[in-house]
């Protein structure tokens, strides 16, 4: 790994959260069974950034996003050691209870997958399985959260209809609100426009440069374009390998590995 | 030539498929139409054995006696005509029985050869008669007429609150008792089985290690070949003296012991069914609810079971249907009484136990017979609106 803006990782300093790592890994490996999914990964994700994780089918991209919200625990058989930071503490620490860990990272998943629930209804689940129960603001906070996702204009008439009325790309703006809606410190995205049509995915894309204002973002995608589009930083990921970890624009411009280079040129993957 | 022999092989495989399926679907069809044939037959009768009539004088106006009517005479709670729109006029009933009490042996000959003119005297002698005879014993040049009885209509069959389809003269088929009795054992069926069936669902589909749910899986199959008659002996010789000794009761053949049986009996079904239904709800939806902080709980009851709640209907009319179709261990176990129930702890009587019971005592082709046929048909409307309910609901979830 090379990072030019490199922070030094050091045991100690982790342990106060200092701001300027929203998220990190270090030295993580991830078996499933007897296969070694992910190969000593070190990573830091800086607030208010987007990072793109792009790489083959199977490198370990997908599975490297979920141990940020620990959605690898519901695979059997999964065994992780190193650690994962989120804001200076261990998500696999002792002292971490999954469920409110999971309040504090929101998650768009590859294909749309509103709640057969009305539109409200999506955005207010998170609040209402966290006990928030306050009726005027909880109507406040899912119109906010329908505004940042920008979806408020085409659904503020129809907050009780089901979610399945809306379009696809409606829909995964509709997920995206739904992840807003807890106020997420960080926000994980797994591909999420590769079931859209491209006017969507660009909706979506600049809902993404948005939202970096507020929110720091983990974004994987096969797309090279998308990545250069809406990422700061980019990791690129191979065989379960972190290759390179740079600037967006150092690493499409200049990347120091060949398998990178064969990779965003195109040549494999 | 080759080809040739091919070709033919494939239109004689044609033709067993299609030949195999149209006896099928005549079967069916066939059982149906003499269900229905044996059946409605009921409706055209009048509720008198054959071969009997009813004779009453000819100054008697009333023109019609139903079934219940008659039964009230024969118990002594209608004594007059005039209660069943005859004149005032005290009923005298007079079956074969009351001969020794009318005529001397002499008078009627060594083999009854002038019981018939005899018979004349006492309808002239007597206005108010309403005898019940023979037609061996019906004189040939009658001094009074036949009394013709309402047949049985379908609301009477229905609605009707007693079952005594072997009394006589006055056979009684009401079957409203046996259709609450069935009813009864069956929600209770249901009442039991649901929340066991769907929680072990849940368990299965959601909470078990596959490990345990590859234990438990082959023993809740098991739970559905055993059987009925077997159940019907654990309900009888474990449930029932407990049920007894447990609510201090006389008998302990209750619609309880039969909903409990029943219950355990739709278990497998609801269960399976409903296990079914709750693995179809795509995991993108769970890890989208558990993604956002919900616990595992949170995730089963607000996402899971909406989800699959039409599954879990269907399930639960399917173990209904179970319940209501099922013969043997009902008939073991719930003491078989034919009348209205109005406590758990009451014995009932179901429909598919009385036909079981019954077929075999009633004389083939008589009243008894058509009335045990015209149950059959109730059942099988039971259970046809139970599955097109079913087939409904599940047509609903794809749309």
């Amino acid at each position: 790994m090379k990072d030019t803006d490199t922070i030094q990782i050091n045991e100690k300093d982790t342990l106060t959260y200092n701001g300027l790592h929203k998220a990190e890994a270090k030295n993580v490996n991830l078996f499933y069974k007897d296969f070694h999914a992910l190969k000593n990964i070190n990573l830091v994700v800086k607030p208010n950034t987007v990072t793109a994780l792009i790489g083959p089918s199977g490198c370990g991209k997908s599975t490297f996003l979920r141990l940020f919200n620990r959605m690898n625990d519901l695979i059997d058989g999964v065994k992780i050691t190193g650690d994962v930071m989120l804001e200076g503490r261990n998500v696999y620490g002792k002292d971490i209870i999954v469920d409110e860990l999971r309040k504090s990272v929101g998650m768009v998943f590859q294909k749309p997958n509103p709640f057969p629930k009305s539109i409200f209804e999506n955005v207010a689940y998170g609040l209402r399985v966290n006990g928030f129960n306050h009726k005027d603001k909880m109507e406040d906070i899912v119109e906010r959260s329908l505004i940042q996702a920008a979806l408020w204009d085409e659904v503020k008439d129809k907050l009780k209809k089901s979610a399945y009325e809306l379009s696809g790309g409606q829909q995964q703006r509709l997920c995206i609100a739904r992840a807003l809606a807890i106020e997420p410190s960080l926000i994980l995205m797994d591909e999420p426009a590769s079931a859209l049509d491209p006017l969507s995915t660009s909706k979506i894309e600049e809902l993404i440069y948005d939202l970096k204002d507020k929110y720091t973002i983990i974004i994987v995608t096969h797309n090279m374009q998308q990545a250069g589009r809406v990422s700061d930083y980019t990791a690129f990921f191979y065989l379960g390998e972190l290759i390179e970890f740079d600037k967006t624009k150092t690493m499409f411009i200049n990347p120091q590995n060949v398998k990178t280079q064969n990779y965003i040129t195109g040549r494999f993957g | 030539m080759k080809r040739k022999r091919l070709k033919i092989f494939e239109k004689a495989f044609g033709v067993v498929l299609f030949s195999s399926s149209t006896v099928t679907s005549l079967t069916v069809l066939f059982i149906i139409i003499f269900l229905f044939n044996e059946g409605i037959g009921l409706f055209n009768s009048t509720p008198v054995e054959q071969k009997y009539k009813f004779i009453v004088s000819n100054d008697n106006t009333v023109k019609e006696l139903t079934s219940k009517q008659l039964k009230d005479i024969f118990n002594y709670d209608i004594t007059n005509w005039k209660q069943v729109g005859g004149k005032n006029d005290s009923i005298i009933l007079f079956t074969i029985n009351d001969l020794s009490t009318y005529f001397t042996d002499d008078e009627l000959g060594a083999n009854f050869e002038n019981l018939p003119s005899k018979i004349n005297e006492l309808i002239k002698k007597q206005p108010g008669i309403l005898a019940y005879l023979s037609d061996k014993y019906v004189p040939s040049q009658l001094e009074g007429h036949v009394l013709p009885l309402t047949k049985i209509t379908v609301k009477e069959f229905v609605t009707g609150k007693e079952w005594y389809p072997t009394s006589k003269p006055a056979p009684q088929f009401g079957v409203l008792p046996l259709i609450l009795g069935t009813l009864w054992v069956s929600l209770g069926a249901i009442l039991i089985a649901l929340p066991l069936g769907l929680a072990t669902a849940i368990f299965m589909a959601e909470v078990a290690s596959q490990r345990l749910r590859n234990i438990l899986k082959p023993i809740i199959e098991l739970l559905a070949g055993i059987p009925s008659v077997v159940y019907g002996f654990f309900g009888l010789v474990v449930l029932v003296p407990l049920i007894q000794h447990l609510f201090n009761l006389p008998v302990g053949e209750t619609a309880l012991a039969g909903s409990i049986i029943l219950g355990i009996m739709a278990l497998p079904t609801i269960i399976t069914v409903s296990e079914d239904a709750l693995r179809t709800t795509p995991t993108s939806l769970k890890e989208a609810s558990l993604a956002l902080g919900a616990t595992r709980w949170q995730t089963i009851t607000r996402v899971t079971v909406p989800y699959a709640r039409s599954g879990i209907t269907a399930a639960s009319i399917l173990g209904i249907g179970r319940a209501v179709g099922e013969t043997m261990a009902v008939l073991m176990v719930t003491g078989n009484a034919g009348v209205i129930p109005h406590t758990f702890l009451e014995p009932v009587r179901t429909i598919p136990a009385t036909i079981a019971a019954e077929l075999g005592e009633a004389p083939f082709g008589g009243l008894h017979f058509k009335a045990l046929f015209a149950l059959g048909i109730l059942l099988f409307l039971i259970t046809f609106i139970i599955n097109t309910s079913v087939e409904l609901i599940k047509t609903r979830k794809k749309s």
